[in-house]
């Protein structure tokens, strides 16, 4: 249980998929517009990464490798239309706030990415909790981007009018360049909070990622192994 | 061999000519027309004007202060972006305006890119579309207490007649620093006598506009039509003070005439299509956005390389 509870901090600090990995950045810019919708799509893609890590980790062993791809994406896409159905049933108002963006969960990268470099290397505990981990990641991420625009374009978060009556908002921060706006100054604070800890001598710039190898720093592990493969592969045929 | 030569590293002229007093010079032609603002709309403006300066100066030296940063205020770049956006501003605008558009135009568009000489947009004009998009309502409301009604372009735009006359004099509603053509034609040609600025810019932006709204303004080239839109609007002050930004325009000559041609066609565009009556500001800062292409189309050939090739 210890490997879950990693996998859930993995996800929510160190590897957070908006503010480090920097993946999903469609939905991140499009729907956070109040963090009601920032909150209801990190969940539903939370929800969504769960069960397709786990599905993908119970059939890891019978996916054949060149076809990897298309299977996850046909597992992905199965959930996310269950979502979708479930959504616009119990609760249509959110429905018609993510619009479009529902659908798209289907080719969300952190999704895919999870699925190519956690799910599909390890067994259905850790990956079930390695996708809760990052979808809650990614929630956090919304939340606070749709929270920090919806307070400085409406003057309220979650609908609840924080900002005294006299304040002027700046309807910018609900416009697309806002997005751009809060998204910066977040990833600035987040990236100014690692430099200070390296500082300090934690050495914080060895994030293990989910694939025992690490994605970002390996030379030839994990993914890389399997672009290598592939090619001599190729040149063998 | 007894007289030996002085030996010393490039450069070997040195022109007296330094940042501060460029900026210097921009900013005492900038007078006239802040100074005719103040007499057209009254004590308002001069508040504003000297808030929002305040607001640029004070930010750019906090920041510095704040990165431990050597402190550039004294070079006035920050005092020339303070002026040209209260120019850009309404004077019935409220004082904290200009201190959000100072704040903004100083702290996001320039020192995070890296300062003076750094920032791929002009300043003031950044903050200006920050302010309008953020608050429509204020900075498009022209109601103050010299004037009532709307400006000559928008006007212009639901097709009533406008008193040329007046809008080259400055007897017009509008920002604070936009309304007079005289004012701001002084201060052009301090610029252009003091060798600060040159016509390429401003020269093509000017014809290519005329020539623009000549063909798609739907009057054809009706003199009175023309003038005023020349006379109404920021198209002067936008054409001498800040798409002549050392900064943010091409540093090649072709890419400069490329860039006025540019700006004239967007701000014909967005004058005779767009939804507002105003495009200077949006043509100018989209033009700033261009410029690393259009430098990259222009480079010249160095010396020795390229020629007829056998």
């Amino acid at each position: 249980m210890n490997k879950a509870g990693e996998r859930l901090i993995n996800g929510l600090l160190k590897e957070n998929p908006t503010f480090v990995l920097m993946l999903g950045m469609c939905p991140t810019l499009a729907v956070t517009t109040s963090a009601m919708n920032g909150l209801g799509m990190g969940l539903t893609t939370m929800v969504v990464l769960a069960l397709s890590n786990m599905m993908i980790s119970l059939l890891r062993n019978i996916i054949p490798e060149k076809v990897r791809i298309p299977a996850f994406i046909v597992v992905i896409a199965s959930f996310v239309t269950m979502a979708e159905l479930l959504l616009e049933g119990f609760i249509p108002a959110l429905y018609d706030a993510l619009g479009i963006y529902i659908p798209l969960i289907v080719v969300n990268c952190i999704i895919l990415g999870r699925a190519e470099a956690y799910a599909s290397k390890n067994s259905i505990i850790p990956s079930l909790f390695d996708g809760i981990g990052m979808g809650l990641g990614f929630s956090l991420a919304l939340t606070c981007i749709g929270a920090i625009r919806e307070l400085l374009g409406v003057g309220e978060i979650f609908g609840v009018r924080i900002m005294p009556g006299s304040y002027v908002p700046f309807s910018i921060f609900v416009l697309a360049p806002g997005a751009f706006f809060v998204l910066a100054a977040l990833t600035a604070i987040q990236n100014y909070a690692k430099i200070r800890g390296e500082k300090k001598g934690k050495d914080m710039s060895k994030i293990q990622s989910g694939c025992s190898e690490d994605c970002l720093s390996c030379g030839d592990g994990g993914c890389n192994h399997k672009f290598y493969d592939d090619q001599a592969g190729k040149e063998e045929a | 061999m007894s007289d030996l030569k002085k030996v010393s590293a490039n450069p070997h002229i040195r022109s007296k000519i330094t940042t501060s007093t460029i900026m210097l010079a921009v900013v005492i032609a900038l007078l006239p027309t802040t100074i005719y603002g103040i007499i057209n709309f009254g004590m308002k403006a001069a508040v504003l004007v000297v808030v929002t300066v305040a607001a640029t100066v004070l930010t750019e030296l906090i920041f510095e202060l704040a990165m431990k940063k050597r402190v550039t205020i004294g070079d006035f770049s920050a005092v020339v972006t303070g002026l040209l956006l209260a120019l850009n501003l309404p004077a019935s605008a409220p004082w904290w305006i200009g201190v959000i558009g100072g704040v903004f135009a100083i702290l996001v568009v320039k020192m995070l890119f890296g300062g003076l000489g750094q920032n791929f947009m002009n300043p003031a004009l950044g903050a200006r579309c920050f302010l309008l998009i953020s608050f429509t309502s204020i900075m498009t409301n022209f109601e103050s207490d010299a004037y009532t009604g709307a400006t000559p372009l928008a006007a212009l735009k639901i097709g009533e007649n406008v008193n040329v006359y007046n809008m080259v004099i400055g007897r017009v509603n509008g920002t604070i620093g936009e309304t007079s053509m005289i004012a701001i034609l002084v201060g052009a040609c301090i610029l252009l006598l003091l060798g600060i600025i040159d016509l390429r810019v401003p020269g093509t932006y000017i014809v290519s506009f005329v020539i623009f709204l000549g063909l798609f303004g739907g009057q054809g080239f009706d003199w009175n039509f023309i003038s005023a839109h020349l006379a109404g609007g920021g198209l002067m002050l936008g054409a001498f003070f800040m798409a002549t930004d050392y900064v943010t325009r091409p540093i090649t000559v072709k890419g400069q005439y490329i860039y006025g041609v540019l700006l004239g066609l967007l701000t014909c565009i967005f004058r005779v299509f767009g939804a507002s009556a105003e495009g200077v500001s949006y043509a100018i800062i989209i033009g700033n956005l261009l410029v690393p292409l259009i430098e990259k189309m222009t480079h010249p050939t160095a010396f020795g390389k390229g020629g007829a090739k056998k």
